[in-house]
């Protein structure tokens, strides 16, 4: 429960989904410790729009559109040619450009270690600090049922 | 005869001034922030997220506001900003089961895997009203408590194992209908069924689901369980190489659980509605499941005798943007329109009073009565 939810081993994936899934404030401040801050330019500029969001039929069953959110994807390029693409739930420009370099830099299997380490470690450790908060405060809420024993002693 | 006019224009412009300076209120208060909107009224923000069917929490915050917290208002802003947008793709089905589960509690059993989670929850209280919160309030941090880890089974699926209870359905792959993009054809499917319910009017449900309760569409529904919490949000990007988390969604699910008698084909067996939305809305989600049972009623075999097994009635009704757009449309000018009908009414009085006169002229007995 207090894992940061990632559906793939691929450690890009891992990235991205931390990266998501991290709130505002803590991404803009992680982006700020990292000691390189690299020229890039826009493949694509962050376009908003949205995402039809589906469930299932009883929760396994057959999938259905229950509303859509609000996403921002951009595409970028960095000065070694390296491309980084994102998507991110929400609206904020500055949020799925810093992904989108994260992305990129990432390519490279040197700055990919810099990344983990000074990025995607410490934002995975604060969201499984924020589940495992919200897992205990909802676990304070758990009912123990005990039984009224009725008897002579 | 009537002779079109126009004008209106300064007098509009100026009731929009005064509605955003009534909307300002007392400028010796402090304006209301979208934070404060978002954090503190965060469950009428879950409503309008729901009803306006875009998941977006500083945009309803942004809407509740500029409505004057006129829900409905609110909805049908948030309704209007999302047309505006392009539509990237739809998303892998959200895993319910796999839920950072906030609440989760059912009434069918007690002593459920993972217990019985009450979490920010309104039941228990006293309704009474606090005054304490009339001021700043500083409330006690929340307790917590060891967390039992890995994800907490489902209720269906505790009844699923001894077949008391039907299953979910085979899991298409399709691409499934869509309201928002196409138009509503009856009879409907199941899934286009949940996708009106889902962004259907709380009140409309609940009035709905209320009714099977007393009796008009009976079928005796049980609180498998109801849980709220986050969700990944997975999305297949090509560009990324595969399935990729894009974000968090704070969703409420209802399994309801509803008696069934069997046929000469099939073993008695509990049937279920099924409740998902937007946020934190247990009465949405509650109300929503016992509509789509009582709308399986065809599917079951059973009787359409009341109005919660209407599909075209309840469908074509639910959706509360469409509902106010077509009742507050009669406040607009109809000048022509009743001019016409007045023109009407006038001609079959005249025609009214020349018969009787006629009459009155050359009484005939049986014109008497």
């Amino acid at each position: 429960m207090t894992q940061p939810i990632s559906p793939s081993s691929s450690r890009r994936n891992h990235r991205a989904a931390i990266v998501a899934q991290a709130p505002d404030a803590a991404l803009r401040q992680a982006w700020a410790t990292y000691p390189d801050d690299p020229a890039f330019t826009y493949v694509r500029r962050p376009e908003t729009g949205l995402v039809c969001v589906r469930g299932r039929i009883g929760g396994g069953g057959a999938s259905f559109p229950f509303g859509d959110a609000t996403a921002t994807r951009t595409t970028v390029r960095l000065e070694n040619g390296a491309i980084g693409h994102a998507m991110v739930l929400g609206r904020n420009a500055e949020r799925a450009t810093i992904a989108a370099v994260i992305d990129a830099l990432a390519c490279d299997p040197t700055a990919a270690t810099g990344i983990d380490k000074h990025i995607i470690e410490p934002l995975a450790q604060a969201l499984a600090a924020r589940d495992a908060k919200r897992a205990r405060q909802t676990a304070a809420t758990k009912v123990d049922f005990f039984t009224l024993v009725r008897g002579e002693d | 005869m009537y002779v079109a006019v126009k004008g209106g224009e300064q007098a509009i412009e100026n009731a929009h001034r005064l509605l955003a300076d009534r909307r300002r209120g007392d400028r010796t208060v402090p304006d209301i922030s979208l934070d404060q909107i978002s954090g503190q009224l965060a469950l009428a923000v879950d409503r309008v997220m729901s009803e306006g069917s875009l998941y977006d929490r500083e945009l309803a915050a942004l809407a509740i506001k500029q409505a004057r917290g006129d829900l409905i208002e609110a909805i049908f802003l948030v309704r209007a900003y999302r047309t505006t947008l392009p539509r990237f793709g739809a998303s892998e089905p959200i895993d319910t089961g796999d839920m950072k589960i906030e609440r989760r509690i059912s009434a069918t059993y007690k002593d459920l895997p993972g217990g019985q989670m009450l979490g920010p929850t309104f039941d228990y209280t006293h309704r009474l009203l606090d005054p304490s919160l009339a001021a700043d309030s500083d409330p006690a941090s929340a307790a917590e408590r060891d967390a039992d880890r890995g994800p907490a089974m489902r209720v269906s699926d505790i009844l699923g194992q001894e077949n008391l209870v039907e299953e979910d359905g085979a899991a298409s792959s399709d691409d499934p209908p869509d309201i928002t993009r196409s138009p509503v054809e009856f009879p409907l499917e199941r899934e286009t069924r949940l996708q009106a319910l889902s962004r259907g009017d709380e009140g409309f449900l609940l009035a709905l689901g209320y009714s099977t309760q007393r009796g008009y569409a009976r079928n005796h529904p049980f609180v498998g369980e109801i849980r709220i919490g986050e969700v990944a949000l997975e999305m297949d990007l090509p560009e990324k190489g595969g399935t990729t988390v894009i974000g968090r969604l704070l969703v409420t699910e209802c399994q309801m659980v509803n008696q069934f008698k069997g046929s000469a084909k099939a073993p008695p067996q509990f049937t279920r509605g099924y409740g998902l939305v937007f946020g934190q809305s247990e009465r949405k989600a509650m109300s929503m499941a016992l509509c789509d049972r009582a709308l399986r009623a065809g599917e079951l075999g059973e009787d359409r005798t009341a109005p919660a097994q209407d599909e075209e009635f309840v469908i074509s009704h639910c959706d509360n943007v469409q509902a106010t757009g077509f009742v507050e449309h009669l406040k607009l000018p109809h000048y022509v329109d009743f001019q016409a009908e007045l023109e009407l009414v006038r001609g079959m009085r005249a025609a009214f009073k020349e018969t009787r006169e006629t009459v009155d002229d050359n009484p005939q007995p049986e014109a008497a009565e």
